[in-house]
């Protein structure tokens, strides 16, 4: 982008609405009882309902209702009667060439989702579908452009989606990535999705548009879909805002369509026009009934809640005041229960708050954190001084790979946690062992204390702290 | 009409059951007059709600038995010639 | 059941009874519908698919375990008949449309499993009309069936097969499926017994789809009792079918010939119009036979019913567009090349589809996905629906002063095949009578009436509201009892 360009993006404003499809980690699919399992062997998880063999009907999983409801409340909809809905279209990845989705009448609607910086993003709505198979496209490369045939495994078709939307309230691709991290933080929190984007359980289109800064108008907007990594999510809208200002600038026009993330080559290319867009003919879905969850269920489900992103956040922030940035990235790594675990054991709040985020939340690739209760023995161990805070780093790497106690770590590692009888017991030891020099360390001869700490150390593998020694010895001596 | 449908008609077709279709939408036109507003459309004749079904694993069909039935089959999956444009 | 017809004379219940108590073999009752099959089919083509091994492996099956001393099941050694659009695993399942043909389907409808587990031998796939939309059975792709009474005449339709089977004795017992009467208006035009059940009583797991908030499976039989009999096999709630009602089978058998003393039959004064007068008299003498018997019978309006062809050409196509929509060429059946080969899936979809659909079906599809699209929704599909809710709270008020409803079954007798080909609309009219109770959800049944010196029959329509059978086939079984009684030389019988 030119320098003159960069000066003039300052005067328009980037408007970003988001559309996550979010899979569901139910056991079954949404209208059969296939399993709902990624990586399988191609068509091994199929039956007549989701390969839309003639005759075969739906019926709507009770689990997938359930984590539905769990997401309308995290994302404080409102949760209300709905009906499904046929969405018409042909397309080979479609069993019944009709996707079962929710039109006018969805699960959940009006919510809002607060980002960990601050500031409210309207959802307009969160509804169920079910997800269509997959298409592998055999020569060229891989791509759909120059492919010469095509082939299909049914194993995702008829997976439980829910499909969040939410208000055009973003104003940059950096919010947009805040966004879908913390959408994503609380979608695992409720147990409703593993939040592998990898995988695809969770996938991203975004709606962009620029306006004149000042303007309520909205711009024409652009839709890039299946964006599946939030560094993607970003490039892309950076991308696609500042493509918009360019043709804006020059006098052009913003054609409403959909455009494709080209990833390596870093832009959005043109794909279908939206004008020519599918009349999808929605009707209500005659083979289903309406879903009304009674206040009954509404109500344990609102009572099976976890405790949500948000909450922790606000949770941890108060039991030990540490900055928000450690906050979010506590909670992030759901290492907040840790921290207060050893804090309600006794153990000092920002030495546990920076032992969590800079040695455990490192190392949670390789394996999961240490108990709560052997953490908050090691804390205290540093705080009260048994440990220095390099020995202490040392014990919690032993801890996360290869686990077990901190005192026995550290008495491993010859770290001994000098309670003040082993150190009053090594004095007591070396003393005897010298007595002579006692005698003239007791007479006040400075030198002689140097070679008393020495041995004392040297019999405590350095474990004991010099200014302790000395204060003991001279305790002893009467001095 | 016929693109939404998949249909691919011919010219004779398309003129014969063009004036077919409009004998029956001329009856249909007689429901498009009728002043029913304030009366619910009914999409199931009975009022059944929230029919559901456990989160439980039930058999699957043999791959083998549906794939012998598919017009094309390659590596286990159904094939279908290439595919020009993205889903809509 | 037709006179002189092979095992004429004894009805599904009596050879049930006989085989369970091993007075009778299953084979050999398979035997004698296999003669008169071999002795007609060729000549009537009920017939998609005659599964004569299968069969006599089934009915072997029967014959041992009642000699093993084992329950054999409520249907034992009755031979049924299949409308080709349920599903039978591993056995070509057609909807006599090009598009399916050869298909296997890897399961079965739960109707199938049902009957299986009483007993019953299925003895093929009977033909109908493609996807059964028609009234006649000659929009099959594979020929259409003839009528078992005078074979240049149709049986009806969709389910003119089966009807033709039980007409023509080829089996004691068939299913077929009413979208707007496709049950009950081949069973009048050939003879016998077809009942529509309340919409959710029976499932539709396993039925090949046409319209889902019309279709229901049900029976076709030679009496009342024997349809009672097969509607209580059938019905009850099915786990995979959402709109299959939560409610056990009923009994229908037991208080089926309790009379009708007192009870309020309603004559609908809608349906009567536009008849020809021998329909309307059947319908006139049947509640006469009624009124002998101790009903009281007056006239009721059903206004909204007149509407209902109108409604049901917009419902019933806009549902079977979508649910044809799978016919695709990609998973099973017909795959049909492009000219010049296929440069794309989406040309792939149109040969195929172009290919495989017969013109009825293409002008229902059509039809149908106007009625759907964008800006024609409200006033077409959405407005249908409207007129649904009109026709069913009239059908409620008439049921506050009546406890059953009469009327014609269709407009007349058989007509000739061809006679009605070229004018889709006046075939559709054969269907006035039926679609109103596949509208508001209601069960129907319909009963032979043979007028007098006439040698085709016609039907007279009882219609209850939902969930009403038990009281319906009490006022068909009265109006079997009091019918005239079929000529004793079918047209064309051996």
């Amino acid at each position: 982008m030119s320098a003159a360009s960069a000066e003039g993006a300052e005067a328009w404003e980037t408007v970003v609405g988001l559309e996550v499809h979010c899979e569901l980690r139910t056991a079954t699919k949404l209208f059969c009882g296939c399993p709902n399992r990624f990586g399988q062997e191609p068509n091994t998880q199929i039956c007549p309902v989701c390969t839309g063999q003639p005759g075969s009907l739906p019926v709507l999983n009770r689990m997938a209702v359930e984590m539905a409801m769990r997401i309308g409340l995290a994302l404080h909809c409102r949760i209300e009667p709905s009906i499904f809905h046929r969405k018409n279209y042909f397309y080979p990845d479609m069993p019944k060439d009709y996707q079962v989705s929710q039109y006018d009448q969805p699960i959940n609607i009006d919510g809002w989702l607060e980002l960990p910086s601050g500031g409210r993003i309207g959802v307009e709505r969160a509804h169920l579908e079910e997800d269509t198979g997959k298409i592998t496209h055999v020569g060229g490369a891989g791509r759909i452009h120059d492919a010469s045939h095509s082939l299909i495994d049914y194993n995702r078709a008829g997976v439980p989606l829910v499909e969040i939307v939410s208000r055009p309230d973003i104003r940059s691709a950096v919010q947009a990535r805040d966004y879908v991290a913390e959408l994503r933080s609380i979608l695992v929190a409720t147990g409703a999705s593993d939040g592998k984007m990898e995988e695809g359980s969770l996938r991203v289109d975004a709606n962009v548009s620029v306006r004149p800064r000042g303007s309520t108008d909205f711009g024409t907007r652009c839709e890039i879909k299946n964006l599946n990594s939030l560094r993607s999510l970003v490039r892309a809208i950076d991308y696609e805002a500042a493509r918009q200002i360019e043709v804006l600038t020059d006098g052009g026009r913003i054609i409403l369509e959909t455009r494709h993330w080209d990833e390596a080559g870093g832009r959005t290319t043109s794909g279908r026009t939206k004008e020519q867009s599918e009349d999808y003919r929605y009707f209500p879905e005659p083979d289903l009934v309406p879903v009304a969850p009674d206040a009954g269920w509404r109500g344990r489900v609102e009572a099976s809640m976890p405790v949500l992103p948000a909450a922790r956040r606000s949770r941890l922030a108060e039991a030990t005041g540490a900055p928000g940035d450690d906050i979010a990235v506590l909670v992030e790594t759901g290492l907040d229960e840790l921290v207060l675990a050893a804090v309600a054991a006794g153990a000092d709040a920002r030495t546990a708050v920076n032992r969590a985020t800079n040695e455990v939340a490192g190392a949670l690739e390789d394996g999961p954190p240490p108990p709560a209760e052997s953490f908050a023995r090691l804390v205290k161990m540093e705080t009260e001084g048994a440990l220095t805070a390099t020995q202490a780093k040392t014990v919690l790497a032993d801890m996360l790979r290869h686990g077990g106690d901190p005192e026995e770590l550290a008495r491993k590692r010859g770290f001994e946690a000098l309670a003040s009888d082993a150190l009053a017991d090594a004095v007591s030891a070396v003393i005897e062992a010298n007595p002579a020099e006692w005698e003239r360390f007791k007479a006040g001869e400075a030198k002689v204390a140097g070679f008393f700490v020495g041995q004392v150390m040297k019999a405590t593998k350095g474990n004991a702290d010099g200014g302790a020694v000395t204060a003991e010895l001279r305790k002893r001596a009467g001095l | 009409m016929a693109h939404l449908a998949r249909l691919t008609l011919t010219p004779e077709e398309i003129e014969r059951f063009t004036a077919q279709l409009a004998a029956v939408l001329g009856h249909a036109d007689d429901v498009a007059a009728l002043d029913l507003a304030g009366v619910e459309p009914t999409a199931h004749p009975l009022p059944l709600i929230n029919v559901l079904r456990e989160d439980e694993v039930r058999p699957c069909l043999d791959r083998d038995e549906v794939m012998a039935q598919a017009p094309a089959a390659e590596d286990g999956r159904f094939r279908v010639p290439r595919i020009l444009g993205e889903a809509p | 059941m037709t006179p002189g017809a092979p095992g004429a004379g004894r009805t599904a219940l009596a050879t049930a009874a006989a085989v369970r108590s091993g007075r009778l073999k299953a084979a050999e009752v398979l035997e004698e519908h296999l003669a008169a099959i071999r002795a007609r089919e060729t000549e009537l083509h009920a017939f998609n698919l005659v599964l004569e091994d299968r069969a006599r492996a089934e009915a072997a099956g029967v014959d041992e375990a009642v000699a093993a001393g084992r329950d054999p099941g409520r249907l034992a050694g009755i031979t049924v008949a299949l409308k080709d659009n349920l599903c039978t695993r591993g056995v070509e399942t057609t909807c006599s449309s090009r598009i399916l043909e050869g298909w296997r389907p890897p399961y079965d409808a739960t109707v199938v499993t049902r009957l299986r587990q009483e007993g019953a031998v299925v003895v093929g796939k009977t033909n109908l009309d493609e996807f059964a939309m028609g009234s006649s059975t000659e929009n099959s792709a594979f020929g259409p069936t003839r009528n078992p009474h005078d074979p240049t005449r149709v049986p009806g339709g969709s389910s003119g097969g089966s009807a033709a089977a039980v007409a023509a004795g080829f089996a004691g017992l068939a299913l077929g499926s009413d979208t707007g009467g496709s049950i009950r208006q081949p069973a009048a035009l050939c003879g016998v017994v077809g009942l529509k059940p309340t919409y959710g009583l029976v499932s539709r797991y396993g039925l090949i789809a046409f319209a889902s908030s019309l279709d229901q499976i049900g029976p076709f039989a030679g009496t009342v009792a024997d349809a009672a009999l097969l509607l209580e096999v059938i019905a009850g709630h099915d786990p995979m079918d959402s709109t299959s009602l939560d409610a056990p089978p009923p009994s229908l058998l037991e208080g089926l010939d309790g009379g009708v003393e007192g009870l309020r039959v309603g004559i609908v004064s809608e349906l009567m119009n536009g008849v020809e007068p021998t329909a309307a008299a059947a319908v006139e003498a049947a509640a006469g036979a009624l009124s002998a018997a101790g009903a009281k019978v007056d006239r009721v309006s059903v206004p909204a019913a007149i509407y209902g062809l109108s409604a049901y050409y917009l419902i019933a196509p806009a549902e079977a567009s979508s649910n044809l929509a799978r016919y695709d060429g990609v998973r099973y059946g017909l795959r049909a090349e492009a000219p010049g080969g296929s440069a794309d899936v989406a040309a792939m979809f149109a040969a195929t589809r172009a290919a495989g659909f017969g013109d009825e079906v293409k002008r229902r599809i059509m039809l149908g996905t106007y009625a759907l699209s964008a800006g024609y929704y409200d006033a077409y599909y959405g407005q249908a629906q409207r007129v649904r809710t009109l026709i069913i709270r009239d059908f409620d008020a008439a049921y506050r002063s009546s406890d059953v409803l009469l009327s014609p079954t269709t407009p007349g007798p058989a007509f000739e095949l061809e006679a009605k080909t070229s004018d889709p609309l006046a075939m559709y009219l054969s269907d006035v009578c039926t679609i109103p109770t596949n509208l508001a959800g209601h069960p129907a049944v319909t009963v032979p009436w043979w007028p007098e010196g006439s040698s085709l029959p016609l039907g007279v329509q009882v219609l209850a509201p939902a969930l009403g059978e038990a009281v319906m086939l009490r006022a068909a079984a009265a109006i079997e009892a009091g019918a005239p009684p079929a000529p004793s030389a079918p047209g064309g019988g051996s």
